[in-house]
């Protein structure tokens, strides 16, 4: 909502007039449904702290939140909105701390007292601090969206670790959901770790996989085909009788692809070939 | 004749999140109707392949799961209904490998042989209906 100029100019006249009662009202307003989760003291410092930037946004003439003028105080809300979306605080206990303005205001100005002109006046700026909050109200929205997206990656990494499990032999047991962000997450690092590790042996592990579908083997064989262009063969191992049959009433075919039971088969297997690979180097020699 | 035991569940096609949803609510489903390991994976997985179907090609829709008893057995059933595009040749879209989007093409074929009964309607430009029936043995 927009101010007029006079309006934002009477703003701006209640507001350094009764500057201190405001704040302290404000600070009160602000503080009570945060029940001392963030300490008054911190939250009267961010309400204090929009009370100024409003102040002096005004003086230079912004009487909206759009453009230029309106920059630095979205720049504030959108800091303090971060902030209480990193230390947990809902966003209505987010965008009250800025509607508590509108209790301060209509107590300090002749509203209070029924003045029909300063019931207008009330109005506006009240339309005007619903403006300042609905874009708290965003603002929070999208920190906690990034904040929920970092996090998401920070636990993909966590759970796709990759293990050298014996000399020449790395492994990924792959645990949850395999969507397409996680495959892409897992194939990185396998094939990092074939790098690493100078590997010619990988195992894919999906005992942890409770949904063995069409995308997650067209994943897994994809990783197959990347590691072998690196020179390196996987063995796919996991997959337990349910899953067995249900591949195969699929129709999903893993060609030449060794897949195991269990891990330990898996290790077995690679183990085996792994002295045939050093008998067959000796007789070469 | 079929009845529904207890409640329908409908869960939302939207995104990634909701395809594992939906094969929570089979998964649960399917226990509730006593079908063995092997009838809920096969159920499960079917649902998954038809759920990320209407994901991915019909643009969003929903499922409808409940719990059927026709008399002599019970099981799952799962409507999937979407208002996407529709699918104008059903015979290539269900043969093997078949895909219009880089995939295995083995999705609707495969999520066919996994169930008991499959019902198909679709129509070009108004959408895509999928009803599957997995029943206990
Ligand atoms: N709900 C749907 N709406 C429109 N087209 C669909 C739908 N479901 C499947 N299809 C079509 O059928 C094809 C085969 O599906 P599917 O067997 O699951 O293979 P994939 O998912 O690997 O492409 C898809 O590529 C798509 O063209
Ligand atoms: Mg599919």
């Amino acid at each position: 909502m927009t101010l007029n100029a006079e309006q934002g100019e009477r703003l701006s006249e209640i507001l350094s007039l009764r500057s201190d009662k405001i704040a302290k009202r404000w600070a009160e307003v602000a503080a009570a449904p945060l029940k001392g989760r963030l300490s008054a003291a911190e939250s009267g410092r961010q309400t204090a702290e929009l009370q100024q930037q409003l102040q002096s946004s005004l003086k230079n003439g912004a009487l909206s939140l759009d453009g230029a003028a309106g920059a630095e105080l979205r720049a504030l809300l959108t800091e303090l909105s971060r902030d209480r979306a990193r230390q947990g605080f809902t966003a209505s206990e987010t965008a009250t701390s800025v509607f508590a303005l509108k209790t301060a205001l209509y107590e300090n100005s002749d509203a209070a007292k029924g003045k029909a002109e300063a019931l207008r006046d009330y109005v506006a700026w009240s339309e005007f601090v619903d403006e300042l909050g609905l874009f708290t109200f965003e603002a929070f929205a999208r920190a906690r969206e990034q904040i929920i997206t970092q996090q998401s990656e920070q636990l993909m990494e966590l759970s796709t670790p990759v293990v050298k499990l014996w000399e020449g032999v790395v492994a990924v047991p792959l645990v949850g959901t395999l969507d397409s962000a996680r495959a892409q997450v897992v194939m990185e690092r396998l094939l990092q770790a074939l790098v690493d590790t100078g590997s010619p042996y990988a195992i894919i592990d999906i005992t942890g996989v409770p949904s063995v579908d069409t995308q997650v083997a067209h994943h897994v064989l994809k990783t197959v085909m990347a590691a072998r262009l690196m020179g390196a063969e996987c063995i796919v191992s996991g997959i337990r009788p349910q899953i067995a049959q249900t591949i195969v009433t699929l129709g999903i075919d893993f060609g030449d692809i060794p897949t195991k039971a269990s891990l330990a088969d898996a290790l077995r297997h690679v183990i085996k070939r792994l002295s045939a690979d050093a008998r067959a180097a000796k007789r070469e020699q | 004749m079929t009845t529904v035991v207890g409640a329908a569940q409908l869960q939302a096609i939207v995104s990634d999140e909701d395809v594992v949803r939906v094969r929570q609510l089979v998964r649960t489903a399917a226990v509730t109707a006593k079908l063995s390991l092997v009838d809920q994976t096969k159920v499960v997985t079917a649902a998954s392949e038809l759920a990320r179907n209407t994901l991915v090609y019909g643009g969003g829709g929903q499922a409808e799961v409940s719990t059927v008893d026709n008399g002599a057995r019970r099981g799952v059933r799962v409507v999937f209904s979407d208002d996407g595009p529709g699918i104008a040749d059903v015979e290539l879209a269900l043969t093997d490998g078949y895909t219009s989007g880089g995939g295995l093409g083995l999705g609707l074929s495969g999520a066919r042989r996994l169930v008991e009964e499959f019902e198909l309607n679709t129509e070009v430009g108004t959408g895509t209906t999928i009803a599957i029936t997995k029943w206990a043995r």
